[in-house]
């Protein structure tokens, strides 16, 4: 490209440049007809979406831009019997929607990891891993958490029924450009603070609903810095703080992550994608309409109180009082989700038990998570108090590369189970649920009422944490652990 | 979505305020897969009710329902819009609808008319025993007894039904505009 264009081009930003070019129509309002690069799809929205193409007598534009794997039902016990013969699924509506979308993606020729298949996982660690998910695309699926891919640089996010469906159909949506949002995070991060912690601040920060009608950008050393693993797990949750959507600009370790990869270009293409990527980072003197800064030393490694994803506190902190909050909503609110979780201001968060850990979901579930996890349960034992400790790979192939690692070993000496990939206890649609009144430390992204089990009360945490809090039997500072051996 | 120009059979005369998509469809319904067989809850806490107008053998086959005022009002659900189908409607008359409910019903091809309480209080008795007849193009609502209403409709909604465009059939209209981007991504984004 010549310099002296570029350099009087109006500098972009990341989100800008990937709108660009994937602009197929600007109307008149400002809308544009957008293309979709890659459309995942699992079993929970996308049925009506399947039924009303067959109703009109579609076809889907692109099959090969589009990717299919079960998650969100499937039990995580085994899934095959010792004669390799797959296991029913006990839940008949589960079972049903598994299989509306096998049938869905055979009639319609959709590629599909099927529920035993080694691929098989949640669907937002299954699409970088299969290099499915490539910086600068578009990116969609029918759930909120597709932000995810963001960490790799792709514009990525979810929709709902009818948008699949019109995605399914023309590869495309009509959307509005949203607003920019730089959070720049900036210095040394202090020992034990993981990427989770990093992001449960910035919600902690910008509030629930800080980033609505924004795209996030994530900036500054810290992500620089950050491995793509968690860059994936702060993507990951820029919803639970409002925003569509977060980025992070694809460098070095994003090229090297992303190739070899089985969907990944090779030969050629590859050089011909590394070099457009590469234009790809926001450009000096581009301007956000907002820049949210956060110094590194202000973050602990933090958790939730509540039963918003905003109610973070550092672990060394404890129990708000309702009536601290300056606003009088949030006081109210502040009240009703402390009567929810049983807690009592003042109580010092490492005082507080739990009966559970779960250690998954598309936020916590990758090698490095696991990694973290193990650290912590090596030697030690789940407390008594501890009636479920589950640690859910986020997919077949993080199960097995950890199992090759020996993690699987750790955590079923330590009392863990070590289960099946899928979603899991995140969200209380499988078997994996918290009962009523009962607590649980969890590496998911929502805390919401009821989020895994009616009357469940989580607290969410980092891997590292939630398998401390697993071998104490409480909430407690990672960083306070003696050594074991 | 089939294009709507005519619609003509008999009503339901329901007459009732404030038909909210709870009464429409209950929210246990929505755990279906489907658009389709939402039409066995619709109106459900109304049918429980021995001799209730759905199950009335003088509408049977009717395809225009005639409400009160703000009909649709409440939740946002689309299937709403998908148990009205179901059951074979393709226009509701009222006074006032819901601005949600009107969208979703208009996205499934189900025509939402608006006419003054007078005319639909006349609709009502009619419908008791003759058909009505809505002609969209002219945009009038008329009945056997030379009764002859005018209504609104928002002209980019006119024109999509009278086509027969969802958006997604609007948008495969633009096929050679995404046809033409797709040609120009292999070029230069081969890799994708």
């Amino acid at each position: 490209m010549a310099r002296s264009a570029a350099m009087t081009a109006k500098p972009r930003t990341l989100y800008e440049k990937i709108w660009d070019a994937h602009v197929v129509e600007r109307r008149d309002d400002g809308t544009c007809l957008i293309y979709i690069d890659r459309h995942l799809v699992h079993e929970v929205t996308s049925p009506q979406a399947f039924e009303a193409l067959r109703l009109a007598g579609r076809t889907l534009r692109r099959p090969d831009l589009t990717l299919a794997v079960p998650d969100h039902n499937l039990p995580t016990t085994a899934r095959v019997d010792a004669a390799g013969q797959r296991l029913p699924i006990a839940d008949v509506e589960s079972a049903g929607q598994l299989a509306t979308l096998e049938k869905n993606v055979a009639d319609f020729g959709v590629p599909y990891i099927d529920a035993v298949a080694a691929e098989q996982g949640i669907v937002h660690v299954v699409g970088p891993e299969q290099g499915f998910s490539l910086p600068g695309t578009t990116i969609v699926c029918g759930d909120s958490h597709t932000a995810c891919h963001g960490g790799l640089g792709a514009l990525a996010f979810g929709i709902g029924t009818s948008e699949i469906e019109h995605v399914m159909a023309t590869q495309t949506l009509l959307l509005s450009p949203s607003k920019t949002m730089e959070i720049r995070v900036e210095g040394p991060l202090g020992p034990g603070v993981t990427p989770k912690d990093v992001i449960l601040h910035v919600i902690g920060v910008i509030g629930a609903a800080g980033g609505t009608g924004y795209v996030i950008e994530y900036t500054g050393n810290v992500f620089r810095e950050m491995s793509i693993e968690g860059r994936l797990t702060v993507s990951n949750m820029s919803i639970e703080a409002g925003a569509r959507a977060g980025l992070i600009a694809p460098d070095e370790k994003t090229f090297a992550y992303v190739q070899g990869r089985p969907m990944a270009p090779t030969g050629e293409a590859w050089e011909q994608a590394l070099a457009w990527w590469k234009t790809l980072p926001t450009d000096a003197g581009a301007r956000y309409d907002k820049v949210v800064l956060i110094d590194a030393a202000d973050i602990a490694p933090c958790l939730t109180w509540g039963t918003s994803p905003e109610d973070v506190v550092p672990i060394t902190g404890v129990v708000p009082d309702p009536a601290s909050f300056a606003d009088p909503s949030k006081q109210v609110a502040a009240q009703k989700s402390l009567d929810y979780m049983g807690l009592t201001p003042g109580t010092r968060m490492e005082d507080v038990p739990v009966e559970h850990v779960f250690i998954g979901s598309c936020t916590n579930s990758r090698i490095e998570d696991l990694r973290a996890a193990a650290d912590v349960a090596r030697g030690r034992k789940v407390a008594p108090n501890v009636r479920q400790a589950l640690i859910v790979p986020g997919s077949g192939l993080v199960k097995r590369q950890a199992e090759a690692e020996g993690l699987d070993r750790i955590f079923i000496d330590a009392g863990f189970e070590w289960r099946e990939p899928g979603c899991s206890m995140c969200l209380a649609m499988n078997p994996d649920k918290v009962p009523a009144g009962e607590r649980c430390a969890s590496t998911s992204n929502r805390n919401f009422v009821g989020r895994q089990g009616p009357g469940s009360r989580t607290h969410l945490v980092s891997p590292a944490m939630a398998a401390a809090a697993a071998v104490t039997g409480h909430l407690v500072d990672v960083r306070t652990l003696e050594p074991v051996g | 979505m089939k294009p709507i120009r005519a619609i003509e059979g008999r009503a339901i005369p329901l007459g009732l305020k404030n038909i909210d998509t709870d009464v429409i469809i209950p929210a246990h319904y929505l755990k279906t897969i489907t658009r389709k067989g939402l039409g066995r809850g619709a109106f459900e806490t109304i049918r429980a009710q021995p001799g209730n107008i759905f199950d009335d053998p003088e509408y049977k086959g009717a395809n225009i329902l005639i409400a009160g005022d703000n009909f649709g009002c409440g939740s946002s659900r689309e299937h709403a819009a998908w148990a009205l189908n179901d059951l074979g409607l393709d226009a509701v008359i009222a006074p006032s609808f819901s601005d949600i409910f009107s969208g979703n019903a208009f996205k499934n091809g189900i025509l939402t008319v608006v006419l003054p309480q007078a005319a639909v209080d006349r609709l009502l008795e009619v419908a008791k025993t003759d058909p009505i007849s809505i002609d969209l193009e002219h945009q009038t609502v008329t009945t056997p007894f030379q009764d002859r209403f005018t209504f609104e409709i928002d002209p980019f909604r006119k024109h999509c039904l009278l086509n027969g465009l969802d958006e997604v059939g609007m948008t495969l209209a633009q096929g050679a505009l995404i046809s033409g981007f797709e040609a120009k991504m292999a070029a230069e984004r081969p890799w994708l």
